[in-house]
């Protein structure tokens, strides 16, 4: 059974009644070419006016829709071939996180991305694409070896935060974020970081430092997932709709911001209702994006990403008069 | 030697338990129960005359566990007569329009008397000229919005700029500024690359972790010390110990998360007494002139 939201419903029904239709007209040979027409003509509106207005909490119901491309669905859309390596050389190998080599256009690019799970058995194998230090570990020996070889970076971010498990804060996930964060920032090759659906405060930082972010027209990026902050303000998970308007946690929100570069707009209805589609379109971003930071000079680069986030914040110098008691 | 102080300065006599602790650190009021003439040690459970307290420094005097302190007794404790010139004074906007956030602030600085949750600025220590950089717990759990990224940044750069060593006393409990959202998650960045700037350029950052250092605080500029010290079973880790619990259904161990347990799994290089701090200070800076 696939996962329909509740607001999608009307429009779920009228699809079916036109395949219906459809199918109808096949068998019997009846035509009813305008009663069809007439019936797109009126889904088309309703898609329109059911995406068009979605609220912040819906769209972050859709970065989660269990049918969502996952990290190595766009692998397979996007490149022209894969291969996958494993382990930190240090612990384990972290199967929430998945990286490796890939082909865009003929050329070589090293893609990394936390890996959800598309039902409850993998799910399992993948800790639900909850990361161990391990995993940020793998993470940064890839990055590593893509300077060493000159290789671009690709993360692809769909992740709601590092495990809070007992292990993973024994192994130093505190510490291995913050690691993440500050080496990914001086690497000497373009990176473009791409939010697909979840990008959960500090797992999804420690993968985010780029030249370019990119972000899904329904993800959600912020400091804290709604759930989380409708505890703490109003001691009630259930009020995280509130919550996410207050976060502006939306790809619109943060692109007005600044923070992110560009909004990757999803085929009407989300990601999980046109995987082909979505992926054509992450690809045609990643290509001009990549193209565009390629023309610049590493070191030039680098300054730039620093600058970047050296500048997020605001603040206020302290009004003089203040100072004076 | 300038002012810190917005007005005269006032310290807190009464020390919280570790569970008033986690509410100031979600955002709710702290108690004030000034009143309270006895406090119970968040460790060992003790009751400790309050003045008593004040007068070790706020360690318990059975088990030794160091309660939080204000950046200003901080200050006070580790500077050489209190020689310290402080950044210029930055003041948090409502990047968000977060509703309440500035009444927040407000009530806040009234308090506690600073402008945001982190003091910092040019000091001496034993003699050592250094960036120092404090973290105070009793401003919304000092968590890390803009002005304390932008403020740690300018600390390391000021540091590039003078070739000062950085010294860093980081208290803080969720980490995260909620009210700033994607702007806090961003200090972790602008932080992260102002040390490796700060690294880069061959100068020496001490972090000093103290109870309780957390989330995005903890996962940014507090891990990337090139010496990681931490006081008496101070609270240490990424995610808080209650989500743990929750999420794996587990017993937690008795030390879980605590500055014994860092050192344990090799996360930090030592723990020193609030007693011994400035002096050990001293000694890590008098090695890397
Ligand atoms: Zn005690």
């Amino acid at each position: 059974m696939p996962t329909i939201f509740e607001w999608e419903k009307p429009l779920v029904e009228l699809e079916e009644k036109i395949n219906e239709l459809r199918t109808f007209v096949y068998e019997q040979g009846i035509d009813f070419r305008d009663e069809l027409n007439d019936l797109e003509r009126k889904a088309d509106k309703l898609r329109k006016e059911i995406y068009e207005r979605l609220t912040p909490w819906q769209r972050v119901r859709m970065a989660r829709h269990p049918d969502r491309p996952t990290a190595l669905d766009y692998i397979k859309m996007i490149f022209d071939d894969f291969y996958e390596l494993h382990g930190d050389r240090r612990f384990g190998d972290d199967q929430a996180i998945v990286g490796g080599i890939a082909i865009l256009d003929g050329e070589p690019v090293t893609v990394i991305g936390p890996q959800k799970g598309r039902d409850t058995k993998e799910n399992i194998i993948r800790n639900f694409g909850l990361p161990h230090p391990e995993g940020y570990r793998k993470a940064l020996r890839l990055m590593k070896q893509a300077e060493q070889f000159h290789r671009p970076i690709i993360t692809l971010i769909d992740v709601v935060g590092a495990y809070p498990g007992i292990e993973a804060e024994q192994r130093g996930q505190g510490l291995v974020i913050a690691e993440c964060i500050e080496q990914m920032s001086f690497l000497e090759v373009p990176i473009v970081c791409i939010i697909t659906g979840e990008g959960g405060s500090g797992g999804a930082l420690a993968i985010g430092v780029g030249d370019r972010v990119l972000m899904l027209e329904h993800s959600w990026y912020s400091v804290i997932s709604p759930e989380m902050c409708a505890t703490i303000l109003w001691k009630d998970a259930n009020k995280a709709p509130e919550a996410a308007e207050l976060l502006k946690l939306t790809s619109t929100d943060l692109l007005k911001f600044g923070i992110i570069d560009d909004v990757i707009t999803e085929p009407i209805g989300g990601a999980h209702r046109d995987h082909e589609g979505t992926g054509r379109q992450v690809k045609a971003f990643l290509r001009r994006h990549l193209s565009e930071i390629r023309k610049i000079s590493v070191d030039e680069l680098v300054n730039q990403r620093l600058e970047r986030f050296r500048k997020f914040g605001e603040f206020q110098a302290k009004k003089l008069a203040e100072t004076v008691d | 030697m300038l002012h810190v102080f917005r007005n005269k300065p006032k310290y807190a006599t009464v020390r919280t338990t570790k569970a008033d602790q986690e509410v100031e650190a979600n955002g709710a009021q702290p108690r004030k129960n000034a009143d309270q003439l006895w406090t119970r040690c968040d460790d060992c459970s003790s009751l400790i005359y309050n003045k008593e307290l004040q007068k070790n420094r706020y360690v318990c005097h059975h088990c030794g566990f160091c309660f939080r302190m204000s950046a200003v007794e901080r200050l006070q404790l580790l500077t050489d007569e209190c020689m310290f010139t402080p950044f210029d004074a930055l003041v948090s906007a409502n990047p968000l329009d977060f509703p309440g956030y500035p009444e927040k602030i407000a009530h806040y600085q009234n308090i506690t008397q600073l402008d945001e949750a982190i003091l910092i600025g040019e000091a001496k220590i034993e003699g050592y000229s250094c960036v120092l950089g404090i973290i105070d717990f009793g401003f919304i759990g000092g968590s890390m919005g803009s002005v304390v990224g932008e403020q740690i940044a300018r600390g390391f750069e000021h540091g590039i700029a003078k070739e000062l060593p950085v010294v860093v006393v980081s208290g803080g409990g969720g980490g995260a500024r909620m009210q700033e959202g994607i702007f806090s998650l961003m200090q972790m960045a602008k932080t992260a690359q102002a040390v490796g700037r700060f690294k880069r350029a061959g100068l020496f950052y001490l972090s000093i972790l103290t109870h309780p250092t957390m989330g995005g605080i903890y996962a940014s500029f507090a891990s990337l010390g090139d010496i990681i010290l931490a006081e008496p079973k101070a609270l240490i880790g990424f995610a808080g110990p209650r989500i743990v619990a929750q999420t794996t259904r587990q017993k937690l161990p008795p030390d879980f998360q605590t500055a014994e347990y860092a050192l344990k799994h090799g996360m930090i290089d030592g723990i020193v007494t609030r007693s011994e701090m400035k002096a050990t200070i001293g000694k890590l800076l008098s090695f890397h002139l």
